[in-house]
C-alpha cells in the first residue's frame, strides 16, 4: 500500500528526467573517465547517454570538442563490455559529422564488423559506413561485400541499408556491390529482400531499361517478402507514371496486371499498397477503380486500427480526384466518425464533409464538435481546411461554420492552429459579402483574448480596412481601443493605425477618433506615439485627399526593393535625396489555387516573391539599365518554341515606362553542339526603336542561359500594342558530347525561327487592388481625368462568369469589392478593376454586363491620359 | 601487517600493463599483436586506426594497442601515449630505405612527456627475410647507443615465424615486474 501511495505522488510530481539540467561543458569534462584503466562501463554508459541526449536536444559542439570528445571514445574499445561497445557506436555515428579524423576508427569497426560477436556487427557496419568516406572506402570495399550476404539477416540488412545511404556520396563505388544486392535479393528473410531490392534498384535508377528489366523478371517470380512486395509495386508505379500510358492500353500493361494481382495478395500490407496505388494513378477508368475502391471500403471497417487509418486516409486524399468512387464509400465512412480512434473519425468526416451533400453539412459539424477538442493540432488543421472549401462550396453554410471556427478559436491551439482558422475567416470574409460582419464580430472576440501577436495585427489591420464600411463602424471602434490600453508596442501601434482608417472613412466618427488618438500621443512607445500624432495631424487637416493618399491608400512598396534601393542610396552620393518613387510597388500576390487543396499536406509554402522582385535581381547585372527608370512589370514567361526541339527559348516581358526588356532564355539540347554569341533578333514594326542586344557569349549543352533586347516603345501610346517576329541567331561550334569541348575554333552561323511574340495591353497594366472602388471611381470624375465609354457584344462567349474573366485577362486589371464573382442566376452584373498603366497612369474601369443573346458590354474607363483610356477601350473590340 | 598489505599489492599488481605497439607502417605490429594474442598469424590489411587486445602472457595481463603505421595516422599516437607502460616499438629489418624516418619518429616519440617512464622494446623484425639488417645494424641505425635515462632492450623477431617474440616479453614482464 505504502509503495503504491508513493508511486502516486511522483506521478503527481510528473516524470522527472534525469537529464534535463545537463550542462554541455561539464559533460564533456567527465569524458576524462573514458581515459581511466580498467574502463568502468557502467559509468562510460551512463556519460554517452549523457552526451547522446545533448546531442539530440540540439546542443552544438563546436569541432575541436567533438573531436576531443570522439578520441577520448576510441579508448573504450578496450572494454569488452556489450552494452558499452554499441554505445561507442552510437556515439560514433553521432558525432561523426562534427568531429575530425574519424577514420581512426576504422580498423576497430572493421574488426568489429567482421568478428564473432553478432551483437557487434551490425552496429558496427552501420558506424563505419556513418565514418567512411569516397577514398576509405575501397579500403572496406571487400568486407562490405561479404556483409551484404552474410547469413546472418540483421548484418546483411545493416550492410544493405549502409551501402544505399552510401550511395549518396560514392555511388560508382557501390554499383559494384549490385551482384552481391543480387544475391541478397534472394535471401529468405524479409527485411533483408526489401533491403536487397532497394539497393538494387538505387543502383539502377538512372538506366531505365535495366529499371524495367528488373520489375519485370520480379513480378513474374514471387518474392517472399511483403515489404518488398509493395517496393516493387511503387516502382512499378513509377514506370508506369514515366511512360505515361493511356488508360485503354494501362488495363492490358503486365505492370498493371501485377499491380491488380497483388489486390488479391495474402498480406494486407501488399493489398493497400496496391489499392493506395491503384486509385492514385494518372490515366485510370471507373472498370479499373472499383476493385481497389472496394478494397479500402473493406479496410474501412477492419478490427485493425491501422488498416481503417490507412484506408480512411487515402479516401481522404482522392475525395477531390474521385469524388464519385469516394461517395461509395459513403456509408463505411459514416460507420467511421464515432471511431474511437479520433484520427480515424477526423480522416472520415473531413472526407465526408467534402464530398457530402450540403444538407448534411450540419449533422457532420455537430459530430466533430463533439470531439474536436480531443484530437491533436495537426488534424485540427485538417478539420479547417475542410471547413475552408465547404465554405467556397456551400456559401449559403457560413453561419454554421462560422460559428464552428469560432468555437475552435476560443479553444486551446498552437500559432500554427490560430493562424489556419483566422485565415479561413479572413477568406471567407473576403469572398463572402454576407459572412462579413458575423466574421468580423468573431475576430473582434478572438483578439480581446489573443496571445499571438502577429494574428493579432493582421486583424487589426483587417478590422481596419473592412470594419469603416460595416453597417455599424462604432461597435469595432472599443474593440481596437482596449487593444491601445492592454497590448504589446506591435499591437498597439497596429490599433492605431486602424483607429485613423475609421478616422478617415467614417465622417461621423472622426470627432471621437481625435479624442482617442490625441491619448495614445501619451503612449510609452515611440513607434505608437509617432503613429498617433501622424495620423492626427492628417485627419485635422480635414483635407480628404491627404486622407486618401496618406492613410486609406498607402501605396505598398516592395520591401525587398526599398531595401536595396535604401542601400544603394546609402552606397551613393548622399547630397541627392531619396526617390521612394523609383521603388516599384508591391504587386498583388496571390498564392496559386492548385487543385489539391483538400489534400493534406504539410509541405512548407514556398516565400511569397513578386516576380518583379525577381527579375530586378535579374536586371541590376545588365548594363545601363538604371537609366529605364524603376521597373513597372513583368509577364509570365511564354515559350517561342516547342517543349522538344533543339533549342528551347522562353521569354519574359519586364514592361517599364518607356521601355520594354525582353529576356529570353534559351537551353541547348544538343549535346554535341557548343553555341557562341547567341542572340534575338526581332522584326519590329514601324515605331519601335530596338536599343540595344545583349547577347549570350557561350550556351554549353543542357545550361539555360540568358540573352537581352531592350525595345523603347513608340511615343503614341496608341501603336504600343503589336507582334514582334523573332528568330535565334548564334555561331555553331561541333564539340564532343562528353568533354563539351568544342572540336575546332572553327564556326559556322546558323538561325533559328521562333515562334511571334505579342506585346499587349495586359502586358503594359499593372493590376491594383482599391479597397473602396466607388470612392475612387467618383473622385475621378473630374477635370484632371479623361473618360472614354463604349459598348460591344462579345459574341464568343455565352455567360456571364466567362465574359468577366475574359475581360480581367485581357485588360489585366485588377478586380474590386468582389466584382469577379458573378451570382447565380442574374442576367445583369458590374465588374470594377483598375490597375496601372506604364508611366504611372491609373486606370479605372466599369463594365456593365448583360446577357441577352450574347453579352452585351458597356465598357467606361477612366483614366488620367485620354490615349491610354482609348487604347483600353480598343484592346476589347 | 605487512604481510596483510603485500596481499593487497599483490591483487592491484594484477592490474593490466598498458603497451603500445608503434613502428612504420609495414613493419609487422598487427601480425605481432594477434602473434601474441591467439599465438598463430592472421592475415592483415593495413591498419587505419588502431586494433586494441587484452594479451596474456605468463599469468600477466597487458592491454595491448595496435597504432596504424600510415604517415596519415602516425599523428593520431599521440592520443594514446597517457599512462602506457611499455612500448614495443617495431622496426622492419629488411626495408633499409626508411629506417632512417623510423629513427626520426621513435626520437620524436620518445621526447613526448607522457611516455617519460615507458619502457622500450625495439623488435628488428622480419629477420628471415634475405639481405636484412642485423639486431647491431637496426641497433645502430636507430641510434640507440645515445638513448639515456630509458629501460630499454633490442630484440631480433619475425612474427610470421613466431621467433623471437618469447624472449621479448619475457624480458618486458620481467622487467614490468621488477619496477613495482
Amino acid at each position: 500500500m505504502g509503495s503504491f501511495r508513493r508511486e502516486k505522488d511522483e506521478e503527481e510530481d510528473g516524470p522527472t528526467n534525469a537529464y534535463q539540467n545537463l550542462e554541455k561543458t561539464s559533460v564533456l569534462q567527465e569524458t576524462r573517465t573514458f581515459n581511466e584503466t580498467p574502463v568502468n562501463a557502467r559509468k562510460c554508459i551512463h556519460i554517452l547517454t549523457k552526451i547522446l541526449y545533448l546531442i539530440n536536444q540540439g546542443e552544438q559542439l563546436v569541432a575541436r570538442e567533438a573531436t576531443d570528445c570522439f578520441f577520448a571514445m576510441t579508448k573504450l574499445f578496450q572494454s569488452k563490455d556489450v552494452v558499452l561497445r554499441r554505445m561507442v557506436y552510437l556515439g560514433i555515428k553521432e558525432l561523426s559529422s562534427i568531429a575530425e579524423d574519424v577514420i581512426i576508427v576504422t580498423s576497430s569497426l572493421t574488426k568489429d564488423m567482421t568478428g564473432k560477436e553478432d551483437l557487434y556487427r551490425a552496429a558496427a557496419i552501420r558506424a563505419l559506413c556513418s565514418i567512411t568516406d569516397h577514398t576509405m572506402l575501397q579500403a572496406v570495399e571487400r568486407y562490405m561485400k561479404q556483409c551484404i550476404v552474410d547469413k546472418n539477416a540483421a548484418v546483411s540488412c545493416a550492410a544493405l541499408v549502409s551501402s544505399l545511404r552510401l550511395a549518396n556520396t560514392a555511388g560508382d563505388v557501390v554499383k559494384r556491390w549490385a551482384n552481391e544486392a543480387q544475391e541478397a535479393l534472394n535471401s529468405d528473410n524479409i527485411m533483408v529482400q526489401y533491403h536487397a531490392l532497394g539497393l538494387l534498384y538505387h543502383i539502377r535508377k538512372s538506366d531505365r531499361l535495366a529499371v524495367s528489366k528488373l520489375v519485370n523478371k520480379l513480378t513474374r517470380g514471387s518474392l517472399k517478402s511483403p515489404y518488398a512486395v509493395c517496393m516493387l509495386i511503387r516502382i512499378a508505379c513509377k514506370l508506369i507514371e514515366e511512360e505515361d500510358i493511356p488508360a485503354e492500353e494501362l488495363a492490358d500493361s503486365p505492370l498493371y496486371t501485377f499491380i491488380e494481382s497483388c489486390l488479391r495478395h495474402k498480406s494486407e500490407m501488399v493489398i493497400y499498397e496496391a489499392a493506395h496505388a491503384i486509385v492514385n494513378m494518372k490515366n485510370t477508368n471507373p472498370r479499373m477503380l472499383s476493385p481497389a475502391f472496394s478494397i479500402l471500403q473493406l479496410f474501412c471497417s477492419s478490427v485493425k486500427a491501422t488498416l481503417r487509418f490507412a484506408a480512411v486516409r487515402t479516401l481522404n486524399k482522392v475525395a477531390m480526384t474521385h469524388p464519385a468512387a469516394v461517395t461509395t464509400c459513403n456509408l463505411d465512412l459514416e460507420g467511421l466518425i464515432t471511431d474511437t480512434n479520433r484520427s480515424v473519425a477526423t480522416l472520415a468526416i473531413t472526407t465526408l464533409l467534402k464530398t457530402g451533400a450540403e444538407s448534411s453539412v450540419e449533422r457532420l459539424m455537430k459530430q466533430i464538435s463533439t470531439f474536436v477538442a480531443e484530437i491533436s493540432d495537426e488534424f485540427k488543421v485538417v478539420v479547417v481546411h475542410a471547413i475552408c472549401a465547404l465554405c467556397a462550396k456551400y456559401p449559403r453554410k457560413h453561419t454554421v461554420l462560422m460559428n464552428f471556427l469560432s468555437g475552435m478559436l476560443r479553444e486551446e491551439g498552437g500559432l500554427e492552429y490560430k493562424t489556419s482558422i483566422v485565415d479561413t475567416i479572413i477568406t471567407i470574409i473576403e469572398e463572402n459579402v454576407d459572412a462579413k460582419e458575423s466574421g468580423l464580430s468573431h475576430l473582434c472576440e478572438f483578439i480581446e483574448d489573443c496571445e499571438h501577436v502577429s494574428l493579432a495585427v493582421r486583424i487589426l489591420h483587417l478590422l481596419g480596412k473592412e470594419g469603416p464600411f460595416a453597417a455599424t463602424p462604432s461597435k469595432y471602434i472599443r474593440f481596437i481601443y482596449n487593444r491601445v490600453i492592454l497590448e504589446s508596442p506591435i499591437v498597439r501601434a497596429a490599433a492605431v493605425t486602424a483607429l485613423a482608417q475609421f478616422g478617415a472613412s467614417c465622417p461621423a466618427l472622426l470627432a471621437n477618433i481625435l479624442v482617442l488618438l490625441g491619448r495614445c500621443q501619451m503612449d510609452l512607445d515611440d513607434e505608437v506615439r509617432d503613429r498617433a500624432t501622424y495620423y492626427l495631424t492628417i485627419l485635422n487637416s480635414a483635407k480628404p485627399e491627404l486622407y486618401k493618399n496618406y492613410i486609406i491608400e498607402r501605396e505598398n512598396c516592395s520591401l525587398a526593393l526599398l531595401e536595396k534601393a535604401l542601400a544603394d542610396h546609402l552606397n551613393g552620393d548622399l547630397q541627392n535625396h531619396f526617390d521612394i518613387s523609383i521603388v516599384p510597388k508591391a504587386a498583388i500576390v496571390k498564392p496559386e489555387i492548385t487543385n489539391d487543396v483538400m489534400m493534406v499536406t504539410s509541405a512548407p509554402r514556398a516565400p511569397k516573391i513578386t516576380r518583379e522582385e525577381e527579375s530586378a535581381a535579374r536586371l541590376a547585372q545588365l548594363p545601363g539599365i538604371q537609366v529605364l527608370g524603376p521597373i513597372h512589370r513583368s509577364t509570365a514567361p511564354i515559350q517561342l518554341t516547342e517543349s522538344e526541339t533543339e533549342y528551347t527559348v522562353q521569354c519574359i516581358k519586364h514592361i517599364f515606362a518607356e521601355f520594354v526588356v525582353l529576356q529570353f532564355d534559351c537551353l541547348n539540347t544538343l549535346a554535341e553542339q557548343f553555341l557562341e554569341n547567341v542572340r534575338v533578333e526581332l522584326t519590329v514594326p514601324e515605331g519601335f526603336i530596338i536599343r540595344k542586344i545583349v547577347p549570350c557569349p557561350k550556351l554549353a549543352y543542357n545550361e539555360l542561359q540568358t540573352t537581352f533586347v531592350i525595345v523603347e516603345f513608340p511615343r503614341d501610346v496608341s501603336s504600343s500594342i503589336a507582334t514582334f517576329g523573332a528568330t535565334l541567331r548564334f555561331v555553331v561550334k561541333d564539340c564532343d558530347p562528353v568533354t563539351g569541348e568544342p572540336d575546332s575554333d572553327e564556326g559556322y552561323d546558323d538561325e533559328y525561327m521562333l515562334e511571334d511574340l505579342d506585346i499587349t495591353v495586359a502586358d503594359q497594366i499593372q493590376k491594383t487592388k482599391k479597397n473602396n472602388f466607388q470612392v475612387a471611381w467618383d473622385a475621378a470624375d473630374s477635370e484632371e481625368w479623361l473618360q472614354a465609354e463604349d459598348t460591344f457584344v462579345l459574341s464568343a462567349v455565352n455567360n456571364l462568369q466567362d465574359a468577366v474573366n475574359t475581360i480581367i485577362k485581357l485588360l489585366g486589371l485588377g478586380p474590386a469589392n468582389l466584382s469577379e464573382k458573378v451570382q447565380e442566376g442574374t442576367h445583369l452584373h458590374t465588374v470594377l478593376c483598375s490597375g496601372t498603366f506604364r508611366g504611372g497612369i491609373e486606370v479605372l474601369v466599369r463594365a456593365k454586363l448583360a446577357l441577352s443573346e450574347g453579352v452585351t458590354l458597356n465598357l467606361t474607363v477612366r483614366s488620367t491620359d485620354q490615349d491610354v483610356a482609348e487604347l483600353i477601350t480598343a484592346a476589347i473590340g | 601487517m605487512g604481510g596483510v598489505l603485500s596481499y593487497f599489492r599483490g591483487l592491484l599488481g594484477s592490474r593490466e600493463m598498458r603497451i603500445l605497439i608503434l613502428g612504420l607502417d609495414g613493419a609487422g605490429k598487427t601480425t605481432i599483436l594477434y602473434r601474441l594474442q591467439v599465438g598463430e598469424v592472421v592475415t592483415t590489411i593495413p591498419t587505419i586506426g588502431f586494433n586494441v587486445e587484452q594479451v596474456t602472457y605468463k599469468n600477466l595481463k597487458f592491454q595491448v594497442w595496435d597504432l596504424g603505421g600510415q604517415t596519415s595516422i602516425r599523428p593520431y599516437w599521440r592520443c594514446y601515449y597517457s599512462n602506457t607502460d611499455a612500448i614495443i616499438y617495431v622496426v622492419d629489418s629488411a626495408d633499409r630505405d626508411r629506417i632512417g624516418i623510423s629513427k626520426d619518429e621513435l626520437l620524436y616519440m620518445l621526447r613526448e612527456e607522457e611516455l617519460a617512464g615507458a619502457i622500450l622494446v625495439v623488435l628488428a623484425n622480419k629477420q628471415d627475410m634475405e639481405g636484412c639488417m642485423t639486431v647491431a645494424e637496426v641497433h645502430h641505425a636507430l641510434g640507440l647507443e645515445n638513448l639515456k635515462n630509458r629501460t630499454f632492450q633490442i630484440f631480433k623477431t619475425s612474427a610470421t615465424k613466431g621467433e623471437g617474440l618469447d624472449q621479448a616479453m619475457d624480458w618486458l614482464s620481467n622487467t614490468l615486474q621488477a619496477r613495482k
